[in-house]
């Protein structure tokens, strides 16, 4: 049950953003999607008490798959499901948090959270491009053994 | 190697590291004007990418395409989030385009992806040219239907961040109001930092009427709930990307653009605390 909460929960905040960033009508249903999953996963992993950024790994590596197999199904390019999907995980609100420090003259606490922001956006980098990869990957594996069969 | 010229031999350029860019005259010499259509698509596909806000390896990456589908090789192009050089090495021609302006706008995205896709089934050029003179006007959201979003988007992160149902009415309006001020002074002036930065202090500001008013009760909470339509996350994460990706100059200045909204924010919502 909370996860169907937390699942509506940020389905609208993706799609939400799907509205602010201009993205196509017929794509708002299967951006906020994307995000949603990304962030069950992280949630999932959170609650189990996984660190942070392993966590938020996990979540980009999950929601850039989704977003792999949206972009597929609606010949779209991934990157309009990934910018709308990554919302939810993504350190804004500690990249805000870094900066009011600063602005309030706390600046060891800045710099943690500036730190921390800075980390979870690389894990989260790392993990749509390592989902990328390994999609270009076996894509190029497939291409080969359909030339090998001809 | 010195400057060799002999049509229909072609050397693999800048592949194989240690070896000497060549110039040399095309395999087929085409019509000028079939080229500087070629070249008009290409460049302008990128523009638009651009400034739309795809990622720079991916606009290079449609340019150079556009380019070899038509049979012209040997193309080159540098793209950074201000500027785009691009050339046709073989035809000597080359332009720089400077980009002043740029936003998200992920349909135009979609359509010009669309429109590579079309040219790498073998589109012809004159279809080709009029369906990107097509993609320019393409539609926006009513101002209302931002706006909204942006309340949505304020309660929906303040319920994923554990706040309380009380404080959704401040985070509804705080939202709703940093998108409307944000689209508002964009429309007068152009400078980012500070549609940014007056949107952060009308949200710290209602924050603190509401929650001083008895309407509210975590204030931190209720502000970085509705500061996050402003908030420059997806930068941060593509900046790294394009850094993974090996575009060092894109990324950095990427993260410099996010570091500036973080600042900007930061400012405005800081100033409210400094002066209450």
């Amino acid at each position: 049950m909370v996860y169907i909460y937390q699942f509506v929960l940020s389905f609208f905040a993706s799609a939400g953003f799907g509205v602010l960033f201009n993205a196509p009508r017929n794509a708002l249903v299967s951006c906020g999607t994307t995000g949603a999953f990304g962030w069950i996963v992280f949630h999932l992993f959170r609650e189990g008490g996984t660190d942070l950024v392993l966590a938020s790994f996990l979540g980009a590596l999950t929601l850039s798959a989704i977003a792999i197999l949206n972009s597929r199904r609606k010949k779209m390019p991934i990157i309009l499901f990934i910018t709308c999907g990554i919302i939810p995980l993504v350190p804004g609100g500690l990249a805000y948090d870094a900066m009011r420090h600063v602005v309030l003259n706390e600046y060891m606490t800045a710099l943690e959270y500036g730190f921390e922001a800075a980390l979870i956006s690389l894990a989260i980098a790392m993990g749509i491009i390592s989902t990328e990869m390994a999609d270009q990957v076996l894509q190029t594996i497939r291409k080969k053994l359909k030339r090998e069969e001809v | 190697m010195g400057v060799r010229f002999s049509p229909g031999v072609s050397i693999e350029v800048g592949r194989v590291s240690g070896e000497l860019e060549v110039i040399e005259a095309p395999d087929e010499v085409l019509s000028e004007n079939f080229v500087r259509d070629v070249f008009y698509i290409a460049i302008n596909c990128g523009k638009m990418l651009l400034e739309s806000g795809a990622e720079t390896y991916r606009i290079e990456d449609t340019m150079l395409r556009i380019a070899s589908n038509y049979g012209i090789e040997n193309a080159q192009v540098f793209v950074t989030p201000t500027v785009i050089i691009f050339s046709l090495n073989d035809y000597a021609l080359t332009q720089t385009l400077r980009i002043e302006e740029r936003s998200n706008n992920l349909e135009k995205v979609v359509v010009v992806n669309e429109l590579s896709r079309r040219i790498s089934d073998g589109l012809a050029l004159k279809q080709a040219i009029r369906g990107m003179e097509k993609i320019h006007n393409t539609r926006f959201f009513p101002l209302w239907l931002l706006v909204l979003s942006g309340g949505v988007i304020g309660t929906m992160f303040l319920l994923l961040f554990e706040g309380v149902p009380r404080d959704l009415p401040a985070a509804f309006i705080g939202g709703a109001g940093g998108v409307f001020l944000m689209e508002g002074i964009q429309r007068y002036t152009r400078v980012q930092f500070f549609t940014e930065f007056f949107a952060a202090l009308y949200i710290a500001t209602i924050s603190i009427v509401f929650v001083n008013l008895g309407y509210g009760l975590m204030l931190d909470t209720i502000i970085i709930a509705s500061v996050m339509p402003l908030v420059p996350g997806v930068l941060i994460t593509n900046a790294i990307r394009e850094m993974i990706r090996g575009h060092l100059m894109a990324g950095i200045m990427k993260g410099a653009e996010a570091a500036l909204t973080a600042i900007a924010i930061g400012a405005g919502v800081g100033l409210v605390f400094m002066l209450v």
